[in-house]
Parts: C-alpha cells; sequence; structure tokens
C-alpha cells in the first residue's frame, strides 16, 4: 500500500488494528485457562504482557508512516473549527489578506505579462534581433538603429547561423474594399512567418519568387483588417484590396493576436517588390531586422558572424558604413517605458501586503494569548512542543490559503477593468493572462504570508510555560508579548506612512503639473491625422495642391475659426529630432545640441494659439523661391544665442537635406511643452524649430504627406465639426481619410494620465493601508486593555479618574503611534526618492507633504484607540475586583 | 526462574523475521515462538512486537492477509516478503559477523586479564 492508500485506508486500518490486538489477548486468555488459571486473573495477566492497548496502537500508528499527515489533517479540522467559533476574526482576518494577495496577485499578473514572458513565438530563446551600431548614432533619443536595406540583403547571403528575415514600417490608405481607411502596412520579406514559427490563420505566406522586384501584387492581412472589411469571410483570400490605388491579391490572414514589435499591422506586403531609391541607400536605415539562430548554433556565434559582416562591409563601403558595425541580441518584447512603473506599483502593493500581513498577525497573537491555557493544557497532556508550533502554523495557513484563494478570484475579476484602465495602452497586454505562474505566485506568498503572521504567534505559543500559565488563569501577561504587538502596530504605521506620503507626493506633483502651462491653447482645437487621396501623391505638384485645397475647404467650414497643416503635434507621439549648429564649422553629429523639428502651415500660430515673441512667423511668401526659413522657440533662442537677437542668424541643420541645410531665422515663439506637462521639463531634447511645408522641395511631398495631419481651430465644440470637416476633406474621389482624431484638451490631459493613474491607486493602497492599521491599533488594544482590566480595576479602587485611565490606554497607543511615524517618515522619503526617479514631473519631496499627511495618520490611529480606551475608562472597579 | 536480560537494540526486527520466514504466522504466535526460541532468557515485550511487526509491513518486508487459524478464528496471518528475505539475509550474516568479532574480543580480553 501507498501512503496515501494507508491514510485513505485509515478506518479500515484502525479496525483492523483493534481485531489484532484483541485476537492476541484472548488468545493469551485462552492459554492461560487451558494451564489451569481463574479467568479473570487471565484476562488481568494477558492484559500486563501486552501493556496498555492504547499506547500498543499509537506506536502502531506511528509505524504506519502516515501519522504527519494523519496530524495535519486533525489540526487543519481542527483550525477549520477555531475559526469558525470566532467569525468576526475569521472575516476580518481573511479580508485582510485577500485584499493584500489580491493586489500583489493583479500586479504581479501584469509584471509576468508585459516583463516576464518571453516572446509569445515558439522557442523564443532562439529568436535574435539585429541593430546596426555606431558612435554617430545616439541611442537615447533614438533607440536602436535599424539596418540599411541594401546591408540586410548582404547579411541574408553571409549569415551561416542566422536566419534573417526584414521588417519595413509603411502606411497607406485601403480605399477598397468597404470605408477607406488609413492602413498601417508592414513590408515583410517572405520568410518572416516562417522564421518566427508562426502559421496563417488563412492562406499561405508569401513565396520567394514573390519578393522580388516585379514580383506579383500579393498582401497577406492583418486579423483586424480582415475582420473589418472581409467580416472574417474565408473569401478574402484570393480577392483583392486597393493600397494607395495599387491592387493587391490576398494570399493570406495572419492569427488573431499576431504582433511583432509590438503593434498590430493591417496589411502585409512583399519587402523585395518596394523599389522605393532610399531602399537603395546604404546611408538609411530603414529596416527591423530579426532571424532566427540555425540548429546548433548560439548567439555568441551570430554575435561574431554579423560583427565580421558589419566590418567588411565598413571596409567596402567607406562613405556610408565607416564606423558602423553590426550586433546581434535576443529579441525581446517591447515594454516601452513601463517598466518602472510597474516596479513602482509592485513595491505599492507588496508594502500592503505586508500591512495585512502585520495585521492578521497581531490578530493571532491577540489569541494566541488568550488561548494559552488551551495550549498549557496540551502541554501538561503530552503535546510536544513541534506539535504546538505546527498546530498554529497549520492554522496560519488555512487561513493564509483561504485568504490566497478569495484573493486569487479578486485578481481575476479585477486583471481586466485594472488593464483596460492602465494610461494610455500597456504594451502586451494581450499578454495579461491568469496563469499558472500566477497562481504559484499566489500561492507562494500566501504561503509565504502565512509563515510570516505565524511563525511569532505559534512560537509564542510553544515558549511558554504551561504550568505558569495554568496556575496564573487568564491574568499573566508577559511584557514580552506587549512589546511584540507594538511592534507589529509599529510596522503597520510605519507601512502606511510610506504609502501615504507617498500618495502625498504624487497628488502634489499632479496639482503642480496640471497648473502648467502648456505652451498652447488647448480650447476649442481639435487634431486629426490626415491621408490624401492616393492619386494626389503620385505627383508633388498634385500633392501641393490637394494640401492647398484641404486648407481651403476646412477653412470653410461652419465653426471653424483657422486651419494648419503640421506633421508633429505636442503631446502626441511622433517626434523629428536633428541636430543644428549655429555656424558652417560642425562637430560630428553625436556632439551637436538636438531640436524637435515640425513642417507648418502659415496659420499654424493662429491655431494653436503660441505666441510669437519676435520677428515674423511664416506667410504665403515663404515659398520654393523664396530663401529657407525657420522659427525657432525661446528654448533654442536661450541655448543657441543667450541674450543676443537671433533674428536674421542661420542655423545649420545638416540631416534637413534642402535649401543647402542653412536657415535664416525669422522668428523666436514661445516654448510648447511637446512632450506633455509632465515629461517637458526632464526631456532630453526640448529646442523647438519649425520651418514652412510650402518650403520643402518635391521630393520630400509623398513622406511629407504621409505624416501629416491637420488643426482646426473651432468657434464650437470642437468634436462639433468633425462630422462636416470630414465631409468637406473626402475628396473628389471619396477616398481621403482624418483618423486619430483628438482634442488638444485630450491630449493635455493624457498626458498627465500616468500621474493620474498613479495617484488614484496609491490613494487606495493608503486608504486601505490606513483602515489596516487602524483595525490592527484596535485590535490590539482592546486586546491590552482587556488584559488590564484588573489593573485597572485597582487603579480605579485607589483613586484613579476615568480620564487618567483612558489616558494611560491613549499614552500606550501614541507610543505605537509615534514609533511608527518616526520609523515611517525615514522610509517615506526614501520612497519619495524612488518616486523621483521613476514618476516624470515629481519633485523631491517637500517637508509640507509630511506636515499634510502625518496628522492624517495620527488622528486616525488615535481614533481607532478612543474606543478600547473609552472601554477602559467605563471599567467598574468593583466588577473588575470581584473578576479576580 | 533466571532473570531476563533485555533484548539488544534492533536485534527484534531480526528475531521477527526469522521466525516469520518459517511460513506464515500471527502475531501471538510469533510471540509465543520467540519465548519458547529464546527458552525464556529473552525478555520479549510483547507490547513492542505488533509495532515493529507493523514496521515492518510498512518496509515492505512483510506481507499480512486475513486468514482463519485452525481454531476457525479470523487472524492477521504475516509471511516473508522476497525483499524480506533478501534483508533477512543480509542481517543474519552481518549478525553474524558481529557475533563472532564481539565473541573474539572477549577471549582476547580474558586472555589479558590471565
Amino acid at each position: 500500500m501507498n501512503w496515501w492508500q494507508r491514510l485513505l485506508r485509515r478506518n479500515k486500518m484502525e479496525d483492523q488494528l483493534e481485531r489484532e490486538l484483541l485476537f492476541h489477548l484472548e488468545q493469551n486468555e485462552k492459554e492461560l485457562i487451558a494451564g489451569g488459571i481463574a479467568p479473570a486473573e487471565a484476562r488481568r495477566r494477558a492484559r500486563m504482557s501486552l501493556g496498555g492497548p492504547e499506547q500498543v496502537k499509537e506506536e502502531c500508528r506511528d509505524a504506519r508512516g502516515t501519522r504527519w499527515l494523519e496530524d495535519a489533517w486533525q489540526d487543519f479540522n481542527y483550525a477549520l473549527r477555531t475559526l469558525r467559533q470566532r467569525p468576526g476574526f475569521a472575516a476580518i482576518a481573511l479580508m485582510t489578506l485577500a485584499l493584500g494577495i489580491g493586489a500583489t496577485t493583479v500586479m504581479f499578473t501584469l509584471v509576468n505579462g508585459v516583463l516576464l514572458k518571453p516572446l509569445p513565438f515558439s522557442e523564443p530563446k532562439k529568436l535574435v534581433a539585429v541593430h546596426g551600431q555606431s558612435a554617430q548614432w545616439n541611442v537615447e533619443s533614438f533607440g536602436k538603429q535599424n539596418v540599411a536595406y541594401l546591408d540586410y540583403l548582404d547579411c541574408v547571403r553571409s549569415s551561416k547561423s542566422l536566419e534573417l528575415a526584414g521588417v519595413l514600417f509603411d502606411s497607406g490608405t485601403v480605399s477598397e474594399p468597404g470605408e477607406p481607411e488609413y492602413a498601417e502596412v508592414r513590408e515583410i520579406s517572405s520568410n518572416l512567418f516562417s522564421v518566427l514559427q508562426v502559421s496563417l490563420l488563412r492562406g499561405r505566406a508569401f513565396l520567394p519568387e514573390e519578393d522580388h522586384a516585379g514580383g506579383p501584387p500579393v498582401a497577406i492581412l492583418g486579423y483586424g483588417f480582415w475582420q473589418r472589411h472581409f467580416a472574417s469571410n474565408e473569401e478574402a483570400i484570393g480577392s483583392s484590396i486597393a493600397l494607395d490605388l495599387k491592387r493587391f491579391t490576398v494570399v493570406g490572414v495572419v492569427p488573431r493576436g499576431f504582433r511583432l514589435y509590438g503593434g498590430d499591422a493591417d496589411v502585409y506586403t512583399p519587402l523585395g517588390q518596394d523599389t522605393a531609391p532610399y531602399l537603395q541607400n546604404r546611408a538609411v536605415h530603414p529596416v527591423h531586422v530579426l532571424g532566427r539562430l540555425r540548429t546548433g548554433r548560439t548567439l555568441a556565434e551570430a554575435q561574431a558572424e554579423l560583427g565580421l559582416i558589419g566590418k567588411q562591409l565598413a571596409e567596402e563601403f567607406k562613405d556610408t558604413n565607416g564606423g558602423r558595425t553590426l550586433v546581434a541580441e535576443q529579441l525581446l518584447p517591447e515594454t516601452g517605458n513601463v517598466r518602472s512603473t510597474l516596479r513602482l506599483l509592485l513595491g505599492a502593493v507588496t508594502l500592503v501586503l505586508l500591512i495585512a500581513c502585520a495585521n492578521v498577525a497581531s490578530l493571532l497573537l491577540a489569541r494566541a494569548v488568550s488561548r494559552e491555557r488551551e495550549l498549557a493544557m496540551r502541554v501538561a497532556l503530552g503535546a510536544t512542543r513541534g506539535r504546538l508550533v505546527r498546530q498554529c502554523l497549520t492554522e496560519s495557513m488555512v487561513l493564509g490559503l483561504s485568504g490566497g484563494t478569495l484573493g486569487v478570484f479578486l485578481a481575476a475579476g479585477a486583471i481586466q477593468p485594472f488593464v483596460a484602465y492602465w494610461p494610455g495602452a500597456l504594451p502586451r497586454a494581450q499578454e495579461v493572462q491568469l496563469d499558472w505562474h500566477v497562481l504559484l505566485f499566489a500561492a507562494a506568498i500566501s504561503i509565504l504570508g502565512s509563515l510570516l503572521f505565524g511563525v511569532a504567534p505559534a512560537f509564542r505559543a510553544s515558549f511558554s510555560e504551561p504550568e505558569k500559565a495554568l496556575r496564573a488563569g487568564t491574568r499573566g501577561i508577559a511584557g514580552g508579548t506587549r512589546r511584540l504587538h507594538s511592534a507589529f502596530v509599529v510596522a503597520e504605521i510605519t507601512l502606511a506612512l510610506v504609502l501615504l506620503v507617498s500618495a502625498g507626493i504624487l497628488g502634489r506633483t499632479l496639482l503642480r503639473l496640471s497648473a502648467l502651462d502648456p505652451g498652447v491653447n488647448v480650447h476649442n482645437v481639435l487634431v486629426a491625422r490626415m491621408a490624401l487621396s492616393p492619386a494626389t501623391l503620385a505627383a508633388p505638384a498634385k500633392t501641393r495642391a490637394a494640401w492647398k485645397d484641404v486648407l481651403e475647404r476646412a477653412s470653410r467650414v461652419p465653426g471653424v475659426e483657422s486651419v494648419a497643416t503640421v506633421d508633429t503635434f505636442p503631446m502626441r507621439e511622433g517626434d523629428n529630432e536633428q541636430a543644428y549648429w549655429t555656424s558652417a564649422d560642425m562637430p560630428p553629429e553625436n556632439k551637436m545640441p538636438f531640436a524637435l523639428l515640425t513642417s507648418v502651415s502659415p496659420d499654424y500660430l493662429r491655431v494653436m494659439g503660441i505666441p510669437l515673441r519676435r520677428g515674423r512667423f511664416f506667410n504665403e511668401k515663404d515659398t520654393l523661391d523664396s530663401p529657407p526659413v525657420i522659427v525657432i522657440d525661446e528654448v533654442l533662442a536661450r541655448t543657441a544665442f543667450g541674450a543676443q537677437d537671433p533674428i536674421g542668424r542661420r542655423l545649420w541643420i545638416p540631416e534637413m537635406g534642402y535649401g543647402g541645410n542653412v536657415f535664416e531665422i525669422v522668428g523666436v515663439v514661445r516654448h510648447v511643452r511637446h512632450w506633455g506637462l509632465a515629461g517637458d521639463d526632464q526631456a532630453k531634447i526640448r529646442a523647438q524649430i519649425y520651418y514652412p511645408f510650402l518650403q520643402l522641395p518635391d521630393g520630400f511631398m509623398h513622406r511629407w504627406s504621409q505624416l501629416m495631419s491637420i488643426a482646426v481651430r473651432t468657434k464650437i465644440q470642437p468634436l462639433g465639426v468633425l462630422a462636416s470637416l470630414r465631409g468637406a476633406l473626402k475628396g473628389a474621389a471619396s477616398d481621403q481619410v482624418l483618423y486619430d482624431v483628438r482634442t488638444m484638451e485630450q491630449l493635455a490631459s493624457d498626458s498627465l494620465a500616468e500621474q493620474r493613474f498613479l495617484l488614484l491607486l496609491f490613494g487606495i493602497f493608503a486608504a486601505v493601508a490606513l483602515a489596516m492599521a487602524c483595525i490592527g491599533i484596535y485590535g490590539v488594544l482592546a486586546y491590552l486593555t482587556g488584559q488590564r482590566v484588573p489593573e485597572i480595576g485597582i487603579r480605579m479602587a485607589l483613586g484613579a479618574s476615568r480620564h487618567r485611565v483612558m489616558w494611560m490606554v491613549l499614552r500606550q497607543s501614541l507610543g505605537m503611534i509615534l514609533a511608527g511615524v518616526a520609523l515611517g517618515s525615514g522610509a517615506s522619503w526614501a520612497a519619495g526618492q524612488v518616486m523621483l526617479k521613476t514618476v516624470e514631473g515629481t519633485q523631491p519631496t517637500e517637508p509640507s507633504t509630511f506636515v499634510l499627511t502625518v496628522p492624517i495618520l495620527i488622528a486616525a490611529a488615535l481614533l481607532a484607540s478612543f474606543l478600547p480606551a473609552r472601554r477602559a475608562g467605563r471599567v467598574d472597579p468593583v466588577i473588575a475586583l470581584r473578576q479576580e | 526462574m533466571q532473570p531476563k536480560s533485555d533484548l539488544p537494540q534492533g536485534t527484534l526486527d531480526l528475531l521477527i523475521l526469522k521466525v516469520v520466514a518459517l511460513g506464515p504466522v500471527h502475531g501471538y504466535a510469533i510471540a509465543q515462538r520467540l519465548e519458547q526460541v529464546s527458552r525464556h532468557v529473552v525478555q520479549v515485550p510483547q507490547g513492542s512486537l505488533y509495532p515493529a511487526l507493523h514496521r515492518l509491513e510498512n518496509r515492505g518486508l512483510l506481507a499480512a492477509d486475513w486468514k482463519e487459524t485452525e481454531t476457525g478464528r479470523e487472524a492477521k496471518f504475516y509471511k516473508l516478503t522476497a525483499k524480506g528475505r533478501a534483508q533477512l539475509e543480509t542481517e543474519t550474516a552481518s549478525w553474524e559477523r558481529l557475533t563472532q568479532a564481539v565473541a573474539l574480543i572477549m577471549k582476547l580480553s580474558e586472555g589479558g586479564a590471565e
């Protein structure tokens, strides 16, 4: 029999044991009687020689080897019984734990989904990303450098250790079937899906023969696009779509949830068919390159190999590739900047969990002390210390695991709303799920928590001296226990204060940031990206005319005050960062200062309400034929020219690509908080340069038009003009679209979404922590005061007034509170330093934050102490003394 | 009757295995046999017999069955398993080595005393 069989057949085994021993006794008795001994005496002797039947049975049970489990089962049942006896205690403890564990589980689910899970492809460790690396490239502001198309092709040819695939980001307008729609396009190499080992949902991947210039125009659809435009219809395969007026035959559909580089694409086309001239330039690096290690190859081999290829390319093409190497590293999920936020929140919920544990520990301890006699009785009856510790720990395990189970249920309900409420889009949100990792984590923290809050009461119970406890009755209370109790309360207050102060810091940050001026007048401005009719993009002249037409039509829409075109917006993703210098004598680019460049139409200042400080802004006379001009902001004026007047001075912008890269400054405008209310002050690149769209040469028209947005200042509520604006701008072929529509007010408010979100969470955490700490204080004081009733009775009999007694209790509580506040202040200061690093826009912790939050804590804690104190004051000395 | 000496530690298991090796037998009979064989020299505490039997059964050295005795009563009969037989052999061998060694030492020290 296995141990579990033995355990399951426990009753049968007990029965057999009984029968076996009985048989022995009867046989012995019979033989003795046969030997001439009187029956009564025979029975006595038989029993004598076997020994005490219960002891023999116990030893036999021990011999079974399942003793520990039987004991555990017994302890478990006992724990359930004792919890049921005190439903109030059980409810508070369970709720506390469920909250603590639930909150921690939610945060861990996020951390797990966003930061810990590998990419959702098979053997993700074998996937490799390839980047360019050179001294000229500023990784901090631009991220990792991609690879030139021709370099990518050379890598594909030369690499033995990697199977490489390339992805190029593009966009376009799909005009058929269905409503015209702006589409995210990915040009991909034909082997992308096989490298990722992703099989398509419908149809097939691209064929190698489709992946070169002149190949048949084929496309693969994104899942969402397939749903929207083909209603998930099978017949999509083989039908065609019109992308930028070109017909593509649909050959496949990607599976639902397929994402690469963090985003969802609408249409995939073969990379090899793209004949754009810039792809032939090794100085332009647009291709995302990834690969899979071939069987038996290691990452180190791939790194060495790519390094070598990069070096060869650098020697062969000195002009474009000099000083550039290629590096390979494991392909990792894109998680943006949420890492630090998630860590901050995980830290905060851990504090909540610790408070919960301290709370339950002090409650358990109070109970353990009141159970002292029971435990002493058990020791007297022969229970060992180890056995008692085990029993107490089993109780806390039962509590911890039930609380954990409740917590997991809470978390399961809370995760999706929480992800939905996350400010902006949580990267990898689709990966955030309650999986076995999370369950394991929840189980682990439940057990750890149980140990944390169970150990003190358990050891407290086992080390008491039984005969003293039995003799002393319920009256004895050792100073040690009081100190232990106080320690828990102090810990709770410390942790609660950290959360309160953190919430206070965030609150102040939000208040300060909200009061900041974004630099633009955000009221009544509507912004939207705009895709021109694909037909107009074919010829630059047509494109210019189309934009002129757009501005004219939009300005005639009722409710519209002024309108402008612009490529990048403040407080919205997307920017154009370039190096500039104030003379022709330029240092290497990585030593030069950078500025944000924005191409605008003349009415931009009026639409955005940006004040002009000096000189002039652009007008209709700034055209291709006039000298190239720019307008700078105050920040650039100050950094580049100091107190001098910048008007009439020139800036050299080497990567501009027109006007000889030298521009005359004609005006200075106010600084705009491009990076949002929170982020702008700390942003690396703040200086701003505006240049007129009208001066862009023909070569820029196509690309710039793809990135263009329109901004409209309205006389009425901005979204009110949207419908008529859409109607007015849809173009002759009804294939011009406005997308990503926002108001500037939304953008400004979104730029503080993270701070608001954190404040809300920390507010909730702090409130929960405060409530728990109050419950803890109340529980401990009520208990301690209860223990002191006889003492209070004597004091009152000797003449102490009610107020004096109450003050005695409050003083005890105040001592714990102040100790907690002192410790907590230090810890809060440290928490403030962490915030300073993680939350944009935070400033060093000011004393006033403490002045505002500490009294809240003290007041709440005193309130919680007041009830036990009042009860102490109402003690009737006569009754108290009679209890003695 | 001479005073009986206690059983050396660990030998009870060996004795039980030896007795059970003769054929299926119930607990009471084992106790009887042990007492007879040891000719009342060695004290076999009956109380520790059953825990020992259960321990051996638990270790898979003994197997047990409920069968009728000659008198028609149901009793738990123990028999040796293959594992038990192997264990008996190794333990017998090591017991013999031990007793020889002890005997040798005793003789030596007697010699020394002379």
